[in-house]
């Protein structure tokens, strides 16, 4: 799914913010209650998955990603994600802030929750797969041009690109199924080493990148 | 689709739409003040960027621990006791006077939380996410750490549950300091890749 989460090479974004070594964790108080929030409702109320909490990210649109920063956007999704299992109704939480501003305001019935039937057969995002990797280190591979509907873990800059696979990494359940509660279907995942003249044209500043990338996202490259 | 984003700029301000969820969840028992209070403290206090000092001023100082931490990280990371969520397996590569490891996640703003804490402003910026996989020299630049051409950079970009923490070099003139006193030099900008470690003079 292309959109603004998927932020890598994106043009026109400015300078990059200096860093500051004095930062507070959190700038303002409603950041941490936004952050403490969404863990526990992403872990304990709407869902219990990360991946799906990724993919409510994703499906902001660029004002809800982009306004209110970081933990802005963490509200928005985690709000989605109980909105998607109908713990909330929709316009609950904006009838509760106008109350909470002093204006009038009528709120939504409680609905029927609605929430996805699902587990997942172990902590973490991490699982073994029995049959042997496809790939080895040193091979060459090549990202498929392909652009899946819902969540993915491809990010559009890979793909279609060609890279050798540099470590291989624990096998992970697939984000792709998981985040939309269809099954964790584990598989290998390679970190594939891409040269930034192969990502960006000749032009490009010379270094290299590495990137994990799923089995399912690769094909063997000549 | 219901989406809570449609006409986004004329909703509450953040601060007033986390307090209503938090009452509307607090009222139905779906959600513990109290709890949340102990996930906020424990970020702003206990899980930080001085873990990851820790790990980094062990391994400057004991040889055999830094093979350790190069071969298993998550392992040797744990045996310091920092563990707990986004460091399911943490991948630790070494900057040297000729290779510069730099990380981001252009997906999200994937972070080492057990060692690093929360994820600094300018890591979860935009700007830095879309850019540090273009052009990562300028970026580099820009944020104060002037590479030379003969250093070879490899970006990390973390779009899986692996993560990356740079050991950085242990900077001239250190020899003679102990772990101890090496802690308090080791940033977490060093430990993301756009910084080096400085001696303060």
């Amino acid at each position: 799914m292309d959109r603004i989460a998927d932020m890598g090479g994106r043009e026109g974004l400015g300078a990059v913010a200096p860093p500051r070594p004095d930062e507070p964790v959190f700038g303002e108080a409603w950041e941490g209650r936004a952050f403490a929030l969404t863990l526990l409702t992403m872990g304990r109320v709407s869902g219990r998955n990360l991946d799906a909490f990724r993919h409510a990210l994703e499906r902001l649109d660029e004002s809800a990603y982009l306004d209110d920063g970081y933990y802005g956007r963490w509200l928005n999704a985690a709000e989605l994600m109980l909105l998607d299992s109908a713990i909330l109704a929709p316009g609950a939480v904006d009838a509760r802030a106008r109350i909470l501003a002093g204006e009038d305001a009528e709120e939504p019935a409680v609905p029927e929750p609605d929430k996805p039937d699902y587990a997942a057969t172990a902590p973490g995002s991490l699982r073994t797969v029995e049959v042997a990797p496809a790939f080895a280190v040193g091979d060459t591979v090549r990202a498929k041009e392909m652009s899946p509907a819902g969540h993915t873990k491809l990010p559009a800059y890979v793909r279609g690109h060609t890279g050798v696979v540099e470590l291989i990494q624990p096998a992970h359940l697939f984000p792709d199924t998981h985040a939309h509660f269809l099954g964790e279907n584990p598989q290998h995942v390679y970190s594939v080493r891409f040269d930034s003249r192969e990502l960006w044209g000749p032009d490009a500043e010379t270094f290299s990148l590495t990137i994990e990338l799923f089995e399912s996202y690769l094909e063997p490259a000549p | 689709m219901t989406t809570p984003d449609a006409g986004a700029a004329s909703r509450p301000s953040p601060a007033l739409r986390t307090e209503a969820l938090e009452q509307l969840l607090t009222e139905r028992g779906l959600v513990d003040p109290a709890v949340m209070d102990g996930f906020i403290a424990n970020y702003e206090t206990n899980v930080g960027p001085l873990n990851g000092a820790k790990v980094v001023a062990k391994a400057w100082t004991d040889p055999e621990y830094r093979a350790r931490l190069l071969a298993e990280g998550t392992s040797a990371i744990t045996e310091l006791g920092f563990a707990g969520p986004q460091g399911e397996h943490i991948v630790v590569v070494e900057n040297t006077p000729t290779r510069h490891n730099v990380t981001v996640c252009t997906l999200c703003s994937c972070y080492p939380w057990p060692v690093l804490g929360l994820p600094p402003s300018w890591y979860k910026d935009p700007a830095y996410r879309a850019r540090v996989v273009r052009e990562p020299r300028a970026v580099l630049a820009e944020m104060g750490l002037e590479l030379g051409d003969d250093v070879e950079i490899v970006v990390r970009d973390s779009s899986s549950e692996v993560r990356w923490l740079v050991l950085p070099e242990r900077p001239a003139g250190t020899e003679d300091m102990t772990e101890e006193e090496l802690v308090p030099l080791i940033t977490r900008d060093a430990l993301v890749g756009v910084a080096k470690v400085r001696v303060p003079e």
